[in-house]
C-alpha cells in the first residue's frame, strides 16, 4: 500500500522532480554529474588534493576576467593621436585608471597569472610526491605537463598585451630565446614575431593566441584531465595504512570534539 | 604487489640509481653556468649511473629464459570437434567496409582542404614579402670621416614606431681600391635582441634631421647592450658578454650622393679596421644563432636563406 502523499511532497515532485527527471531522461546529465561528483576517495586524504581543484578555479577566475577585460582592450600598435601613446597602451591605461573596477579586474587577471602558475606547480609537487603519477594515472601526468606547459604559454603570450618597455623588450628577448633551438629555432622566432622582427602583426597574432588558441586547447586538455580524475579517483597518500591493508589507527577525539564524541565511538 | 593477477601492474623493481643519474644531470647544467669541468664531471656520472639504472630496471627481462612449460592446450583443443561443412571465402571488401574507408577518406580529403589553406595562413606572411625597402639616408657629407652617427628611421612609416629602426654608420672615406667604404652596424644586439648603445656621449649640436632619418653624430668607438652587457669594439666584434657573433651589418650603395641601405648581413668576425676590413660574411639570422664555427651546424637553414 502506498503511502499518501504529503501536499508538500507533491509539489515538490512536479516543481523539481519532475523537470529533472525530464532532462536526465533525455541527456543523462544528471546520472553524469553524479558519476562526476559522487565519488567515494580514500579516508585519509588530506588538504594537499585540494590543489589541483584550486588550480582549476584558479584558470577559471583567469577565463572569466580575460574575457571580460577583452570587452576593453584594444590589440593595436598603432599611436594614438590624441594620447600620443600606442592604442593598445592607452586601453590599459583606460582600463585601470579611467572605468570603473577596471583596476580590480585588471588586478585580479595579473595576479592570478602568477597564483594560477605557482598553484600549477605546486598540484604537480604533490602529485609527485604522492606518487599519485603512477599506474593507472601515468595519462593524467602527461595531460597535466602538457597543461603546465600551455599555461607558461599563456603567461609568455599575455605579457606583451600590456605594450610597455617591460612587455616589449622582454618578449623581443624570450623570441630571441626561442630563436636559439637548434635547427627550428629561427624558424620558430620568425613565427612568432610575425617576421624578422616585432611587428604592427606580432601584437595582435599575440592576442589571439592569448585569448582563442591556447585557452581552447587549455579546456579540451582540462576536460580529458578531469575526466581522468573522475573515472580513476584519487588515490591514497604514500604512507596510507589503509591502502597497504592494515588497521587504522585508534585516534582518541581530542580538543574542541572531546565532548562531541558519543562513548563507545572512539576510533570507528 | 603479491598476487600476480591481470590487474597487477608489471613494474620494474625499487632502484636508486635514478638519484645518481638526477644527480649527475643537476651537476652538467650546473656546470654549464658555472665551468666545463663541473659539466663534465656530471655528464659522466649522468652516464655511469644512466648504464646502471638501465641495467637494473632491464635486469629481469636479460636474465636466463625460465624453462616453459610444456604446451598443454593441444589436448583440449584436440577435444573440441571440427565443425565440418564447406567454407564459404568471406569478401576482400564487404559494403560496410567501403563504406566505413570511403567516409573517413572523404572526411580527410575535406579536412585538409579546409585546413591546409588556414595553417598556411597562420604560418606564411611570417615569412614571405618580409623585404624592408631601402633606406636613403641623405648626402655622404652628413657622415665626417672616422666617425660615428647614429641614424634612425621608420622603415614602415605606416606602421609607426614599431618599426623604428637604428644604424650606426661610420665612413670609413676610400679603401685601397678607391671605392667608398662605409661600416654601418645594426643597433640590434646579436645576443637576444636588444638595442644596442654607443658608449659616449652624443653630440648634441650636430644633430640633423634629413626628411624622416635622424642623425646623431657621437663620440663612441665601441657599443654595449643594456639588458645583458654584451658589449662590442668598434668594428662591431664583440669584446665582452654573452653575443654569440658580431653586429649584423647593412649593405649599402651611394646613389646621387646619397647613401642607401641595403639587406641586412649576419658577421662572424671581422679582421683588421675600417675600410681595410675582412668580413666573414652570412646570411642574415635571428640574434643569439651562431653563424661560423661548429655551433653553426645547429642552423643549418635559417628563414632568410630561403626567402632571400
Amino acid at each position: 500500500m502506498a503511502a499518501r502523499k504529503t501536499r508538500k511532497q507533491t509539489i515538490v515532485d512536479l516543481a523539481v522532480l519532475a523537470p529533472v527527471d525530464w532532462v536526465d531522461e533525455r541527456t543523462g546529465a544528471v546520472r553524469g554529474t553524479k558519476w562526476f561528483l559522487f565519488r567515494n576517495v580514500p579516508r585519509d586524504i588530506s588538504w594537499a588534493q585540494t590543489l589541483g581543484f584550486a588550480t582549476l578555479i584558479a584558470f577559471v577566475t583567469q577565463a572569466l576576467t580575460g574575457a571580460i577585460l577583452a570587452m576593453y582592450y584594444k590589440p593595436a600598435s598603432e599611436i594614438d593621436p590624441t594620447t600620443g601613446k600606442p592604442l593598445a597602451y592607452t586601453s590599459i591605461e583606460h582600463i585601470t585608471n579611467d572605468l570603473t573596477l577596471g583596476w580590480l579586474v585588471r588586478g585580479m587577471h595579473r595576479w592570478g597569472a602568477s597564483v594560477f602558475v605557482i598553484l600549477l606547480f605546486m598540484h604537480m609537487g604533490r602529485v609527485f610526491l604522492f606518487g599519485a603519477y603512477k599506474y593507472p594515472r601515468e595519462l593524467q601526468w602527461i595531460t597535466g605537463v602538457l597543461i603546465l606547459a600551455l599555461g607558461m604559454l599563456m603567461g609568455f603570450t599575455g605579457y606583451l598585451l600590456p605594450w610597455d618597455q617591460t612587455a616589449y623588450w622582454a618578449t623581443v628577448v624570450g623570441i630571441n630565446l626561442n630563436g636559439t633551438a637548434p635547427f627550428a629555432g629561427p624558424w620558430l622566432s620568425q613565427f612568432l614575431a610575425g617576421g624578422p622582427e616585432i611587428g604592427s602583426d606580432t601584437l595582435a597574432k599575440w592576442y589571439a593566441l592569448h585569448m582563442l588558441l591556447l585557452p581552447g586547447a587549455l579546456i579540451a586538455l582540462i576536460g580529458i584531465h578531469l575526466y581522468l580524475v573522475a573515472r580513476l579517483g584519487i588515490t591514497s597518500p604514500p604512507w596510507s595504512r589503509e591502502a597497504a591493508g592494515r588497521e587504522r589507527p585508534v585516534r582518541k577525539p581530542a580538543g574542541a570534539r572531546a565532548g562531541l564524541v558519543r562513548r563507545g565511538t572512539e576510533g570507528k | 604487489m603479491s598476487t600476480n593477477g591481470p590487474d597487477t601492474p608489471h613494474v620494474p623493481g625499487p632502484s636508486l640509481w635514478p638519484i645518481g643519474f638526477a644527480i649527475g644531470v643537476a651537476c652538467l647544467l650546473l656546470g654549464l653556468v658555472i665551468s666545463w669541468i663541473v659539466a663534465a664531471i656530471g655528464a659522466v656520472l649522468a652516464v655511469v649511473f644512466g648504464i646502471l639504472w638501465a641495467l637494473d630496471v632491464t635486469r629481469d627481462v636479460r636474465g636466463d629464459v625460465p624453462p616453459i612449460a610444456p604446451e598443454s592446450r593441444a589436448a583440449v583443443a584436440a577435444q573440441v570437434p571440427e565443425v565440418e561443412g564447406p567454407e564459404e571465402p568471406l569478401p576482400a571488401y564487404s559494403r560496410s567496409r567501403f563504406l566505413e574507408a570511403s567516409l573517413i577518406g572523404l572526411s580527410a580529403g575535406m579536412g585538409a582542404v579546409l585546413t591546409l589553406p588556414v595553417l598556411g595562413f597562420m604560418v606564411l606572411p611570417s615569412f614571405t614579402n618580409v623585404d624592408e625597402d631601402e633606406v636613403d639616408l641623405g648626402p655622404i657629407d652628413n657622415f665626417p670621416e672616422g666617425e660615428y652617427v647614429i641614424a634612425t628611421y621608420l622603415s614602415k612609416p605606416d606602421q609607426g614606431e614599431v618599426s623604428r629602426r637604428t644604424a650606426f654608420v661610420r665612413n670609413n672615406g676610400f679603401s685601397e681600391a678607391g671605392e667608398p667604404s662605409f661600416t654601418i652596424l645594426y643597433s640590434r644586439c646579436v645576443h637576444l635582441g636588444c638595442p644596442v648603445q654607443p658608449n659616449g656621449p652624443i653630440d648634441e649640436d650636430a644633430i640633423k634631421k634629413v626628411k624622416d632619418v635622424e642623425l646623431r653624430p657621437v663620440l663612441a668607438q665601441s657599443f654595449g647592450c643594456p639588458c645583458h652587457g654584451g658589449q662590442y669594439n668598434s668594428e662591431g666584434n664583440r669584446t665582452a658578454g654573452p653575443p654569440v657573433r658580431s653586429l649584423d651589418r647593412y649593405a649599402f650603395s651611394i646613389r646621387n650622393g646619397n647613401l642607401v641601405l641595403g639587406d641586412l648581413f649576419a658577421v662572424g668576425n671581422v679582421s683588421g679596421t675600417g675600410a681595410n676590413a675582412a668580413i666573414a660574411r652570412y646570411p642574415w639570422s635571428v640574434p643569439g644563432t651562431h653563424v661560423d664555427g661548429l655551433e653553426a651546424w645547429l642552423y643549418p637553414i635559417v628563414p632568410s636563406q630561403v626567402t632571400g
